[in-house]
Formats: structure tokens, C-alpha cells, sequence
């Protein structure tokens, strides 16, 4: 089983690095050139000549990338072109923020998902079973942004619960952060919930369809028992994987719902570098958010490994 | 109960077939159906609506109605446009690498793993980042990452036909490729492909829409509905209903396309490719 993991976790850490090479090679290979992109108007040949010098654009790209990738590995990030701040200063406390958005969500919706998908599952095909069904058949088709205005428009708005904007600062204490990040949070985990639920249900009830839960039943146990203590432990490892796909695109679909919540996290700082063609700024974030995708991933095989014993004998 | 090509069509499915219909209609003839031009000043800003102007006016006094009927334009005919490029790319590639098979699979396999393995928003923003906002670019952009999907269904829906005695068959008989594939696998690959069309145009709409809401997609003073949502938004402090006109238009086309496609897949075996 050790083996089997260590094998996944070098896999990850290729993963890693293969997404560095690709994110550095998105920046380089492409036929748009930065130093132009950045001077726009006044793109001048001697301007673009001199700029590119600046950006050490004229060294060849294996070299950049090696020391771009050693230095990240270090902590440094490179300078950002718009504010010549380092961008490692510039980006912790946006991580800190985004991470703690992500985790109210998943402390919330995980539970929520899984207690939802276990009673869809068990009262399946009543009343409560297709509404939830229905419900979480608009969540996953209505766009982020249209979930957040309406949470806005008549929580905030209308009744005045919770404020509209979550503009966290670093003096806030931690119920007030809660308070300022309750809109988002709550958009976020009206969005995971579906997919998170419906594959509960899906994996307990596709385990359901086997001979020892039929056995379970004959033996007189209770509709809930069975469910609960025989069909959910054996369904979990799908459920891990969809809960950590779903952590992962909490990461990154926060991007939406920060905008929507002008909440200063990650993703603002990633679309802001992109329209400013901050090219440090994106590449850091862009590898950030890949580490983050790859390894929450990379928890979901490992978890799925260790939850079914059959799958911890390497094949 | 409504029959098409001799199937009955379930009520969900057929609520979603009239919104497509719909939508279609609006952005094929919006410059007829549209009562204002999409960019022109026709009052002032977000006057309240009444008979002239159905939906009120927006941020500089441009007719929210008119507007939207060109967003859809803009908003579908970009999506549909970057899902059939990724299509083309997708099953051509798939298709490739299931016939192909050794390097060429192994190869093209392994990279689309690779980008599989990174969040789609991310290398996008990547990539425009170093391109700018351009509309080509955005399309070209989206319809490669999303051609990676379409490459998985393609290759393994390729795989599973092509074990297929009647393809055997058509080998032994001496068909050429050509013929194998487009005579005896597309046909059988048809139905899931179209299913996951559907799903891949949504994706892209929403995708799209996402962008041009984070002001790195379509540019104004263009109509597009995510850019919409964008330009409207400040006013929702002032309960007002402008940013849901086009976020709920976004909203309805891809509960309306979910409907259909959840039909199509219910219609054919399941078990094809991983949907989403």
C-alpha cells in the first residue's frame, strides 16, 4: 500500500512540474509577444527592444524557466510589473484570504452534501428525493454570478441580513470575517452542493443494487441502518473523489464569486494581473492554482486508497 | 404527449427544446426583432421600463431588451462557434488515437492528461493574459482546452466500436480508414457525441459568460451577456432587476440545453463516457 502511495505522490509531484512547464510554456511559446502587449501604443522596435531586455526576454527559455522555477520553489515569486512589488509579498495574504473562503465553504457543504445525498438516498424516489433532485438540477445549471446577486439581492439588499461586500481587512476578528464572507460562502456552497449530493446518492445507491445489502435487508434491518453502516462506507471512495474535485473547483471558481463579493482574494488578483498583462502575477497564481487543483486531486487517489482495501494491493 | 423522430418527448426535454428554439430565433433575428440598435443612447440611464422600452435602460441609456437580444447573438454564436472548433479538434484527435493506436495514442493520450490534470480557467487566463482580449484568440483559446474533453469521449467510444465485430468485418472485407471510420464508427458514435455537444456548449456559454463578467472576454461596446451582468451590476444595491435579465437569460439557456441533453443520454445506453 506505501508503495502504491509513494507511486501516486511522484506522480503528483510530475504533475506539478509539468503544469510549471506548461504554464511557463503558455507565456513563451505563444505568438503573442509581451513586450508589445505591455506598450501597447507605444510599441515602438526600440521600445519592444529595450522592454524585453528589461523582462530579460531575450535569454533563451530554457534558462528563464529554470530560474524561474528555482526561485519559486524558494519562495520567490518575481516582481510584479505593475506595482514592482515582489509578488510573494503581494500574494499571501490574498492566499490566506481565498483559503479561508474555501474552507468556511467546505465545512459547510461537505456535511451538508453528504447528509443530503444519504437521505435522498434513503427516502429515494419520494417527494423529498425529487425535490432535492430538482433543485440541485437549477443549481448546477445557474451560473455563480446569478446565484451571488440574487443571495445579494434580497438577503442584503432586501432584509438587510448579511453585507453585500466582503471586504475583509486584517484587522477584522474572526466572527466578523464570517459575518463579511457568509454571502460567498453561501454561493459557493449552493453551487458545490448539487454535484456533491447527487453523486452520494448515486454511489450509495448503485452499491445498494448489491447481493449483501439485499442480504442486510433479509435480516431484518432498518431501511436507515443499512444505508448508514452498509452501503455508505462501501461508497465512499467515489464520494471522496467528488468532494475533492468539488474542493478543487472551490479554489478556483472562487474566482467568479470574489469578483461578485469584490472580495480581496486570490482571484481577484489573477484577473487583475491578467487584464495588466502582469505576467509574474499570472504565473504565479496560475501555478498556485494548479498545485492547489493537482493536489487536492492527488488527496482524492490517495484517499480513494485507502477507504476500499481492494485497491490498496498494487494490481 | 409531443413525438420527434418517433420518440416521445418527456416534458422537461420538451421545455428545453422550446427555450434552444427560442433563443435561436432571438439571436438569429435580433437586428429585425430588436426595437433599438445594441449601442445607441435612447434615453436616460436606467429609466424605469414602460411600453417603448419593455426592460428600461441601462448604465448610458441603451435599451436593456435590445441589448439582450444581440447579447444572445454574441453569447451563442460565440459558444457554438468555439464547441464545434473543439469538436472538430476533439473527435479528429480521438478518433486518431484510437485507430492509431502505440505512440500516437500513448503520446496524445498522456498530454491531454496533462492539461486534464490543470484547471481550465487558470490556463486560460494564462493565455489571454499574453494575447490580450481578443474575440479570435478567446475562441481559439477555449475550443483547444475544451477540444481536450471531446478527445476523451471520442477516443473512447472509438475504442469500444472499433472492437466491434461489424468494424472487424469491414477491415477483413479491405475498407480503407476512411471508410471505417466514417461509415462504420462515426455513425455508431453519433449519439453520445451529440449528447455531449449539448454539454459542451453549455460549458463553453458558461465559460464565455464567466470571462467577459471578469471583463477579460468579449470587449464592449459589444452586447454579450456576461458582460452584461458586468455592466449592471452596481445597480443591485438600488434593487434594481437589470443584472437579472441577462444573468437569468444565461441561466434559462443552460437549464433548457441540461434538459435536453439529460434526454438524450437517457434516450441511448448510458454509461458512455464520463458526461460532465
Amino acid at each position: 500500500m506505501l508503495r502504491l502511495v509513494m507511486l501516486r505522490l511522484a506522480f503528483g509531484a510530475m504533475t506539478v512540474l509539468a503544469a510549471s512547464v506548461l504554464i511557463f510554456a503558455g507565456t513563451e511559446l505563444l505568438p503573442g509577444d509581451l513586450a508589445t502587449a505591455i506598450l501597447q501604443n507605444s510599441a515602438t522596435p526600440e521600445n519592444v527592444a529595450e522592454m524585453r531586455a528589461q523582462l530579460g526576454l531575450d535569454r533563451p527559455a530554457p534558462v528563464r524557466y529554470a530560474e524561474w522555477i528555482s526561485h519559486a520553489a524558494q519562495g520567490d515569486l518575481g516582481i510584479s510589473l505593475s506595482n514592482q512589488h515582489p509578488v510573494a509579498e503581494e500574494l499571501a495574504p490574498r492566499l490566506r484570504n481565498s483559503f479561508f473562503l474555501a474552507a468556511f465553504a467546505a465545512c459547510v457543504s461537505v456535511p451538508l452534501a453528504v447528509l443530503l445525498g444519504l437521505l435522498a438516498a434513503i427516502y429515494q424516489n419520494s417527494w423529498y428525493d425529487r425535490a432535492v433532485n430538482f433543485i440541485t438540477l437549477l443549481t448546477i445549471s445557474v451560473p455563480e454570478y446569478l446565484v451571488g446577486y440574487l443571495l445579494v439581492k434580497y438577503l442584503s439588499v432586501r432584509w438587510g441580513l448579511f453585507p453585500s461586500l466582503a471586504n475583509v481587512a486584517p484587522e477584522n476578528t474572526l466572527l466578523e470575517r464570517l459575518d463579511l464572507t457568509f454571502l460567498p460562502m453561501l454561493t459557493l456552497v449552493l453551487v458545490v452542493v448539487a454535484h456533491m449530493m447527487r453523486m452520494t446518492r448515486a454511489s450509495v445507491l448503485n452499491i445498494m443494487a448489491s447481493p449483501y445489502i439485499e442480504m442486510a435487508f433479509l435480516k431484518g434491518l432498518t431501511k436507515s441502518r443499512v444505508v448508514v453502516r452498509h452501503a455508505f462506507p462501501n461508497a465512499l471512495a467515489p464520494i471522496i473523489s467528488v468532494i475533492a474535485l468539488n474542493l478543487a473547483y472551490l479554489i478556483v471558481g472562487v474566482v467568479v464569486v470574489e469578483a461578485v463579493f469584490v472580495y480581496p482574494g486570490l482571484g481577484q488578483l489573477l484577473v487583475d494581473a491578467v487584464a495588466k498583462h502582469d505576467l509574474p502575477v499570472v504565473q504565479a497564481c496560475g501555478l498556485i492554482f494548479a498545485c492547489v487543483f493537482i493536489l487536492l486531486n492527488l488527496l482524492a487517489d490517495i484517499m480513494a486508497i485507502l477507504s476500499n482495501p481492494r485497491l490498496r494491493r498494487a494490481r | 404527449m409531443v413525438k420527434l423522430f418517433g420518440q416521445r418527448v418527456p416534458l422537461p426535454a420538451l421545455i428545453g427544446l422550446l427555450i434552444i428554439v427560442a433563443n435561436l430565433l432571438a439571436a438569429a433575428f435580433a437586428p429585425w426583432i430588436a426595437p433599438f440598435p445594441e449601442a445607441d443612447v435612447v434615453g436616460d440611464a436606467w429609466a424605469e421600463a414602460d411600453a417603448t422600452y419593455w426592460l428600461g435602460l441601462d448604465n448610458l441609456g441603451r435599451d436593456i431588451f435590445s441589448r439582450l437580444l444581440y447579447g444572445a447573438r454574441m453569447s451563442i454564436g460565440l459558444s457554438l462557434l468555439i464547441t464545434v472548433l473543439s469538436f472538430t479538434i476533439g473527435v479528429i484527435g480521438g478518433f486518431t488515437a484510437a485507430i492509431g493506436k502505440g505512440w500516437i495514442d500513448a503520446a496524445l493520450s498522456r498530454f491531454v492528461d496533462l492539461i486534464l490534470a490543470m484547471p481550465t480557467l487558470i490556463f486560460a487566463f494564462v493565455v489571454l493574459s499574453v494575447m490580450g482580449t481578443d474575440l479570435a484568440v478567446l475562441v481559439v483559446t477555449l475550443a483547444c482546452l475544451d477540444s481536450v474533453k471531446v478527445f476523451r469521449l471520442a477516443r473512447a467510444l472509438a475504442v469500444n466500436i472499433g472492437a466491434l465485430e461489424y468494424v472487424e468485418v469491414a477491415r477483413v472485407r479491405g475498407e480503407g480508414l476512411w471508410w471505417v471510420i466514417t461509415r462504420e464508427i462515426l455513425p455508431n458514435a453519433l449519439a453520445p457525441l451529440i449528447a455531449e455537444f449539448g454539454l459542451r456548449f453549455t460549458f463553453a456559454f458558461l465559460f464565455v459568460a464567466a470571462l467577459s463578467f471578469l471583463g477579460l472576454g468579449v470587449q464592449p461596446p459589444a452586447a454579450d451577456w456576461g458582460s452584461m451582468v458586468r455592466d449592471y451590476r452596481d445597480v443591485i444595491a438600488l434593487d434594481s432587476p437589470a443584472p437579472f435579465y441577462p444573468a437569468g437569460a444565461i441561466a434559462l439557456l443552460t437549464i433548457g440545453v441540461n434538459f435536453v441533453v439529460d434526454w438524450l443520454l437517457a434516450l441511448h445506453a448510458r454509461g458512455y463516457g464520463e458526461g460532465a
